[in-house]
Parts: structure tokens; sequence; C-alpha cells
């Protein structure tokens, strides 16, 4: 039961669940005790996938820390998990944010205490399951597992139209994981018919004939099936069975009319990991599955894609611009700002995509961190208009401090994380468009106009309301959700080098599957890192 | 006399039948019992009934485990692996919902032995009905379940809703059956036999196209699908429910239907098997209708029983498609959504027997407001009942919905899984309003609520079987998989 290699994502992904049937056993009425221990689950969560920084082998491009048990023989399931460079990076996340929201919630979440706790835990776990899973019937239980206690987070511990935005954020996933389910179903058949015995199956080099290789739902079978998908309209409707199913995860316009409510309407803890880790499951299923898996209609539909995602730029931008509340301002924000990780994806070249990759861990540092700093301020003066504030700088030193860094990073400063992940991503798309990248632009300008007028109208000036003058700096407490995500952006800002090494082989590899067997070998990139970057050119790099 | 005696109860007639004899012996014996049965003892009856259910099972158990398969009286009857199963999959039933009616019928007032007896009458029919090769088997099996559940329905003398849920049963049943008994005498006309296997051979002679084949399976067809409540013979099902005694309401829900359902695919599968051009856009559109009205009524209905009835109808559309797909897994889909449906839809109307009070009738669904407060225990189960209903993992509901699916992809019939999968989206909705109201709501008046140990008992067994399946559902496909081998 020792933590080694070999077991590392049970240790994971059981971690918060044990936490969870933990809580149950201690009497509703201790609230402290409860939240004490949950905080300890999460943060043990966090200490358990820490060793993955230290054992994550970087030269090697596919799965690591593989575990594989049978689970149905009958149909092919089988629990299996494994990471790459991709998942390392956004379970990495999943546990920092996890035990973030969960101790930004200790001062909030006041009733149903216990219900609240044993609820994240299970959340926690499923969002691990999503990345780690390396089967498509266990990847598809815990995407739909997932669902079931972000609901209730929503539904209870959510603002005044909790009830609606609950459900429709159910209605939204589920209809797009219906339309996923179906494609996988496909899929199934579809490889079970290659390897049917008689078939004319082409040498695909992955398994022979026997009844447990036709049936399987093993991923890393079915990443390599991509090339020998037939280009039917049959197999590009399930390119957008899967597609959707992102797409409104992300989500993409035009799916994305749940995702204010939700945010909105969320506990702050809720928001910051609805923004932080559940959008980028969309984003990290594109990766994962639409490109290596139908890397022909990727093809095909890439230019559409991208023009899509550079109009949800720059209409979440817009909309983003005419907020009054501050919540549902930075809800819209993500519409912007995960529109450059589509855009990275499908750019479908290695800056675009390792770009894309970052980009989605920088939002969910900066973006959960922005959720936390409106909580904070929600907590002491129950309101989030925009109106009700203006020059807390007076009062709240530190955090007027700790915000700016975030807006900072969140708008894409160089130096800190944002500006490396957008600039990736423009240098992938350039090379593809130059119109891309030049559009694209505009959200980076409309992103620094939003976050710094927002922290103009709510920090700056004169203290208008009474009730502002007295209010609180940060606590200790408050502090520590805060000071890990900054010295976060920092990081990437300054030394992103790192996390484009990680990415490095799996995106080749990514790289090389969409472009097909006989493309040339992956692109030779020149990473942009700071020092060069700041006034260097795109053309430089190139 | 005694040599014939004994050669009787050596031979395999005897050995068939007796599942069914025991629950009929049990049956008569709490019908003379009843007299001696003081007031307060009543539940003496259910003991007895679950006796009798214990015995029966106990010899299909033995049928099972020797993989029985013999015909008896001369092919009346068939002892296989798919009799086996239904018949194990009714006990269940039975036993669940006799444990969850002793409180109930105490509340109601009504408690008398006849109700069991009558609970286990209906069980022999639907032996009679997964287990006949012959015509009159199967009628004689259906009618006698189907008289047992009109009396059932009407149950409670004096509520005016059971009394009219009876007539409406009874009226619009007997109609069917007439239907059915017509589609019965044309495959006899075109025949000359009873025989099921031997009205396979000649309609398979007189293949797709002949007028009076097709009219016998638009006959057969009709009858089997007032039974099931398939839209357009879905009408008296939200009435029944909503009128029936809770625990018969349960019982009508998911047993008659098994049974029904275990006739109607020994009906198509077998005499009208050859017929599968004429029958297979037929049940296309017929469970694509029902799919669709079963889901959007249900949309709107305040009160829990006609919630769940309609939502049981798009349950039917779900098990036809699966006979509309046509190939193996389509097969084993259907045993496998009928153990599902069975076990998640008892645990679901538990729930709601349990919120029948002295004071109360606990129907509506503002009466579910609060369950969270007032009793934890039946709120989380109500919502993994739910759950499963939709089509959620990690419960059984989900490995129902998969081998649908997969059915209907493997068979190309790609729109119809489309629609089938968006309908799980639209019954998402109405099944969580019942989850906001037991989550989201406050209780009008605070305070805790029990629920009575035959009622956890049934809760207990129903959880157990939803959850089990639905992390590890390996055993259940294997046992679906042998269920379904005498249709290969």
């Amino acid at each position: 039961m020792s933590l080694t290699p070999e077991n590392i994502l049970n240790w994971i992904l059981l971690t918060p669940l044990v936490g969870a049937v933990a809580l149950l056993a201690v009497p509703g009425e201790k609230k402290k005790l409860i939240a004490a221990l949950a905080n300890l689950f999460a943060f043990a969560g966090f200490l358990v996938s820490l060793p993955l920084v230290f054992w994550y082998d970087k030269t090697q491009a596919g799965f690591q820390f593989t575990i594989n048990h049978d689970w149905i023989p009958s149909i092919g399931a089988s629990y299996r998990l494994g990471i790459d460079g991709i998942s390392f990076l956004l379970v990495m996340l999943t546990t920092v944010l996890g035990f973030i929201a969960i101790l930004s919630s200790w001062a909030f979440i006041q009733n149903r205490v216990k219900e609240y706790y044993i609820v994240f835990l299970i959340l926690q776990t499923g969002m691990l399951g999503v990345f780690m899973a390396l089967d498509f019937f266990l990847f598809y239980v815990f995407w739909e597992v997932m669902l079931v206690p972000m609901y209730f987070i929503i539904g209870i511990w959510g603002h005044e139209r909790k009830l609606y935005a609950a459900i429709k954020f159910f209605l939204y996933t589920l209809l797009g994981s219906v339309l996923m389910l179906l494609g996988i179903l496909w899929l199934y058949y579809f490889h079970g018919g290659l390897h049917a015995p008689g078939a004319a199956c082409p040498a695909i080099g992955i398994a022979g004939h026997t009844a447990a290789e036709m049936n399987t739902f093993s991923i890393p079978v079915y990443l390599e099936l991509g090339h020998f998908l037939p280009a039917t309209l049959i197999a590009k409707l399930v390119f957008w069975g899967f597609f959707i199913s992102f797409a409104i995860k992300v989500p993409m316009v035009p799916f994305h009319t749940w995702l204010p409510d939700a945010h909105v309407e969320a506990p702050t803890a809720g928001s910051v990991i609805l923004a932080g880790v559940l959008l980028k499951m969309g984003t990290y299923g594109m990766m994962r599955f639409s490109l290596p898996i139908f890397p022909e209609a990727s093809r095909e539909y890439a230019p559409f894609i991208a023009t899509v995602s550079i109009v949800a730029i720059i209409y979440g931008a817009l909309v983003t611009m005419m907020q009054k509340d501050m919540k549902k301002l930075i809800a819209y924000s993500s519409v912007s700002h995960l529109g450059f990780c589509t855009l990275g994806i499908f750019a479908l070249n290695h800056l675009g995509l390792a770009g894309s990759l970052l980009q989605q861990v920088n939002h969910g540092i900066s973006t959960g961190a922005l959720f936390l700093i409106v909580g904070l301020l929600y907590e002491r003066r129950h309101t989030r208009d925009i109106a009700e504030f203006g020059g807390l700088s007076t009062p709240m030193p530190v955090f007027a401090t700790m915000y700016m860094i975030i807006s900072l990073a969140s708008l894409g400063m160089p130096l800190l994380n944002g500006f490396i992940g957008e600039f990736t991503i423009l240098l992938g798309a350039w090379q593809v468009n130059h119109w891309w990248a030049g559009l694209s632009v505009l959200g980076i300008v409309l992103a620094a106009a939003y976050l710094l007028w927002l922290y103009q109208r709510v920090m700056f000036g004169e203290v208008t309301h009474a009730a502002n003058k007295g209010l609180r700096d940060l606590s200790l407490r408050e502090l520590a959700t805060l000071v890990p995500l900054v010295v976060w952006c920092f990081w990437i800002g300054v030394f992103p080098k790192a996390y484009f090494d990680v990415l490095e082989k799996p995106v080749a590899l990514l790289v090389q599957r969409v472009e097909g067997p006989q493309a040339a070998p992956p692109l030779a990139v020149t990473l942009p890192d700071t020092e060069s970057s700041e006034g260097g050119t795109p053309a430089g790099t190139r | 006399m005694w040599d014939w005696f004994v050669q009787g109860l050596h031979s395999i007639e005897f050995y068939a039948i007796m599942p069914h004899l025991q629950l009929t012996l049990f049956a008569c014996f709490i019908l003379l019992a009843d007299f001696l049965v003081e007031r307060p003892y009543k539940y003496f009856n259910a003991i007895c009934a679950l006796l009798g259910i214990g015995f029966s099972a106990f010899a299909l158990g033995r049928f099972w485990v020797r993989g029985d398969e013999k015909l008896a009286f001369n092919g009346l009857i068939v002892i296989d692996s798919f009799f086996t199963f239904f018949g194990l999959l009714f006990l269940l039933a039975t036993a669940l919902v006799i444990l969850m009616s002793i409180k109930y019928l105490d509340l109601e007032g009504e408690h008398e032995g006849e109700y069991y007896a009558l609970i286990l009458f209906a069980a022999v029919g639907m032996l009679f009905m997964a287990g006949g090769t012959d015509l009159v088997t199967l009628f004689i099996g259906l009618e006698l379940m189907a008289l047992c559940f009109y009396l059932l329905a009407g149950f409670l003398r004096r509520d005016r809703r059971s009394n009219e849920a009876a007539l409406k049963y009874l009226l619009l049943g007997m109609f069917s059956s007439g239907i059915l008994a017509y589609g019965f005498s044309l495959l006899y006309g075109v025949s000359g036999s009873t025989n099921i296997q031997v009205i396979a051979q000649k309609v398979a002679e007189r293949g797709p196209g002949d007028p009076i084949v097709f009219l016998a399976m638009v006959a057969v067809a009709a009858g089997m699908f007032f039974k099931v409540a398939a839209v357009p013979f879905h009408m008296w099902a939200p009435d029944v429910y909503e009128g029936a005694p809770t625990p018969i309401t349960a019982y009508i829900s998911v047993a008659s239907k098994a049974a029904s359902f275990a006739m109607l695919l020994r009906l198509f599968l077998v005499p009208l098997g050859p017929l599968r051009p004429n029958w297979e856009t037929l049940l296309a559109v017929i469970a694509l209708a029902t799919m669709t009205i079963g889901n959007l009524a249900a949309l709107n209905q305040d009160n829990i029983k006609r919630l769940l009835a309609y939502s049981s109808i798009g349950h039917v559309g779900y098990i036809l498609l699966g006979l509309v797909a046509g190939n193996q897994t389509g097969r084993t889909g259907i045993i496998v959504y009928l153990f599902v449906y069975t076990v998640m839809t008892i645990g679901a109307f538990a729930v709601v027997t349990g919120m029948r009070r002295a004071d109360a009738i606990g129907d509506r669904l503002e009466d579910m407001r609060g369950l969270m407060s007032k009793n934890p225990g039946a709120a989380l189960l109500m919502l993994i009942f739910l759950l499963s209903l939709t089509g959620i993992p990690p419960t059984a509901g989900f490995i129902a919905k998969y081998y649908i699916f997969l059915a209907l992809i493997q068979a190309g019939r790609y729109e119809l899984a489309v629609f089938a999968a968006l309908y799980v989206v639209v019954a998402l909705y109405y099944y969580f309003r019942i989850v906001v109201m037991m989550f989201f709501s406050e209780a009008r008046e605070p305070g805790r609520m029990t629920l009575a140990p035959g009622l956890v008992a049934t809760l207990a067994i129903a959880l157990v079987l939803t959850l089990a399946p639905g992390i590890y559902p390996e055993p259940l496909i294997n046992l679906a998989r042998l269920a379904i081998t005498p249709f290969r």
C-alpha cells in the first residue's frame, strides 16, 4: 500500500473519495471538525499527487504510471489509468485548485456543512478520474458522475437563481455527454469490426483477432485508430458528437449560455472548480480524443472551428466589458479566454497545442484566483455589484496587491503566466493563418480593457460607500488561498520551459497523429522564453 | 391408484410445474387461514406469502442450477433459462412488493388476506406467461395475471380513485385481451396448431407478404402493446398507476410489464419471427412514439405516481428499441433492461409508499418537500433510484441504456439511437423535479420521518441490486446472456 509509481494514480484518485467516506462517519453538528477533516484530505490529495512532479519522465511521449485491471471483461471495459504530459499538468491543476477551493469554503459555507464537503470531495475524485482514465467506459463514468456533485453544489449552496442555474448546467452537459456516448459506442463497434475474423483488417499493429482484442474500450488503442476511420458521413457525425460534447463543456459560442448562470450562481469554491477545472475537460477532450481519433475531420473542420473560437474571443470579451456584476464579468471572460485555448488546439500545430494546454492551466490559476477575489469581496459585503465598490485599495492594501497581480496575469502581462500561453497560441495561429492571429490579438487588448477597468472601478478612487470604509484586509487563511496561485503565476511566467519540456513529446506525438503517417516529422520548435520574446517579434521564433 | 400417484410425482410434468404449484398452494392456504388471523396479526399472511415465494424460488433455482431445457405437458410449457430467469425476476418483484405492502395496508385499513393471495396468483400467471410455448397457456397465464391485477387495482374499496382505476383497467384490459385472442385465432387458423413452434414454421412458409398473417401480427402486437403500455395503447397506465394502492402500482409497473415483455419476446421471436420485415418498422415507430409521449407527458406531472407512470411508458420505448435492433446485443439488452428497470422502479415506488402517513396520501410532488431533512436515507436512496432511472453511471440504469444504444448502433439505426439518447436529457429534467423537492426545498412541517421495517428491507435490496450491477455489471451481463440463449 505504500506510494509507488505503480499505484500513485490510485492514491490520487481515491484519497478524496476516502475523505468523503470518512466524513460520513462524523456527526453533522461538528462543523469545525468536518471542515478541518475535509481540508486535511484535500491537502493529502495534493500531497500524494506531488511525487508525480519528480517521477514524471518527460523523455517519453506515451502514457506513464499506468494501472490496468479487468473490470467488465465481457464487454472489454477495464479499470485503466495513466497520464501523459497533457493530463499530468491538468491533474496537478486539479489537486491544487481542489485544495484551494475547499480551503476557501471555510467561512462561506455555514449550512449543511457535512453534505457540502462530502459532495466536494466526490467531485474531486470525479474530475481526477476524467483526466486519468485510459478506458472509454471508465472515462464516461467519471465524466457523468462528476455532474451530480456539481449540480448539488450549485443547487444547494448557490445564490438567488441557483435552481435554474443548476439544472441548466446539468441538462446542457448531459446533452453533450449522451451524444459523446453514442460516438464512443460507434467507435467501439467500428473497432470491433476492424478486428472481426475475416474482416479486411489493415495491419494496425495493435491487436490480433481474439475476442478480447475485438471488444475493448482502451483509449490507447483508439488513439491509433484515427487513420483507419472511413471518410464517411457517419464518421464525421461521430466527430461532431464528440466535438459538441466538448464544446458545451468548454463552452464555445454558441453553447456558452449555461456558463454565466452556473458560474454566477455557484458558491465561490464551485465557481473556482467550474472555471478552473471543469471547463478544461472540454479542451482536454478535444486534445485527447477529437484530434488523434478524427485527424481527417479535425483538419477539415479546423478553419471553421478556429473561426468560431475567434468569434468567441471577441464576442466574449465585448460581452464581458458590459457586465455590472463582478462575478458575471469574470464568468464571461472565461468564454473569451477559452476561445484562445480552442484556437490553439485547432491551429493543429505544435505551438498552438502546447500553448493551448499551458493556457488552460493559466486560465485555471488566474480565473480561479479571480473568482476567489470576488468571493472574498462577497463574503465581506454580500454583493457583487461593481457600483457598490470603489476605492477598496485604501482599506485593503494586501488584497489590492494580490488582485492586481492576478488581473495582470489574466490579461497577459509579460513575466506572468497568461502572456506565455496566449503568446504561444498566437504564434501557432500565425503559422496557419495570419488573420487568425491578427484578430485574436483584439481579445488580449479587450481583456486588458475590461480587467483594468474593473480593477479601477473597484479598487481606485475615493471610498464612495460608507460600508466599504472598514473592510477588513485578508486573513491568513485567505492569503493562503491566493499566495500559491500568485506564486504559480510567476513560476510559469518566468520559467515556462519546465512546462514546455513536459509537453514537448506528447504534443509532438499528437501533431504526428493529426498530420497522418505520411507527414513530415514534427516541426522544429523554438519555444519562446521570456528573455527573448519580451521584445521579440513572432518572426524571430519562426 | 397409489402407483399412479407416485408416478405422477416423478413425472417431468410435476417437476416442471412445481414453482407454479407451490405458489398456488400457499395462496389457497392464505385464503383459508385468513379467517383465523386477527386484525393486528395480518402480517402473518405476508410471511406465508413470502414463504411460498421462497419455496417456489427454490424450485426455479434448481432449474437454473441444473441448466434444464425441457418441454412439459406435450409442449404446453417449457423450462429453459429464459423462463427460469424471468420466473426468478417475478418472484423477486413479488417478494419486494409484499414487503412494502405490510405497513401500507395497515394505514389504509384494508389489511386482508386476499391481497396476498391475489398477488401470488398473479405471479402464477406470470410464470405461465414466461414459460408458455402454446397460445392457450400464454393466454390463460395472461388472463390470470390480468384478473388479479384488476382486483388489486381496486383493492382500496373506499377510495374513488382506486375504484376508477380498477374499472378503467378492467374495461380496457378486456378489450385488449379480445384483440389479442383474435390475433391468436388467426394464427391458429393459419397453422392449425396452437404450438408456437408449429406456428413459426407455417408462418415462415407463408412469408411476410401474406395479408392474414400480417393481420394476425398486428392484432397480437396491439394486444401486447396494451399490456406493456406502449403508445397508442398507454392511456390506462397513468390513471391506473395513480389510483391503485402504491405497492400494487409498483407491481403493475414492473412485474406485469416484465411478464408481458417475456411473452412479447417469445411471441415476436418464435411464431412471429419470420415476419420480422413487417414488424421491425412498426415496432420502431411505436417505440419512438412511446418514448416521445412518455417522456414529454411526464414533464408537467404533479403527482409522483403519474410521473413515474409516464416515465415507465418512456422506458417501454427503450425496451422495444432493443427488439427493433434485433441483434444479440439488443436481446441481451432487453433482459438487462428489464432486470434493472424492475429493481430501480420498485425502489422508487417503495420511497413513495413510505410517504404514505396516517394523515397524508403522500403521492404529490409537493409531499417530497424537504425529505432530505426529514429522512436523509430515504432521500439519498430516491436520488440513486432516480439517477438510475435516468441512466447516469455508475448505476445499473446506465448499463441498461448502454446496451440499447450499442444494439441500435450495431444495427445501423443511428436515428433511433440519437432520439433515445436525447430523451435521456428530457428524463433527467422531470426526474430531477423530484430531486429539487427533496433536497432544495424546505419541509412544510419540520420533524423526522421513519420507515417501516418491511419498507427498509425492500429499499435495501433494491439499492444493492441497483448499485451493484452499475459498479460491477459482469454478473448481470452473463446472467442476461444465459437467459437469452433459447433465442440465439
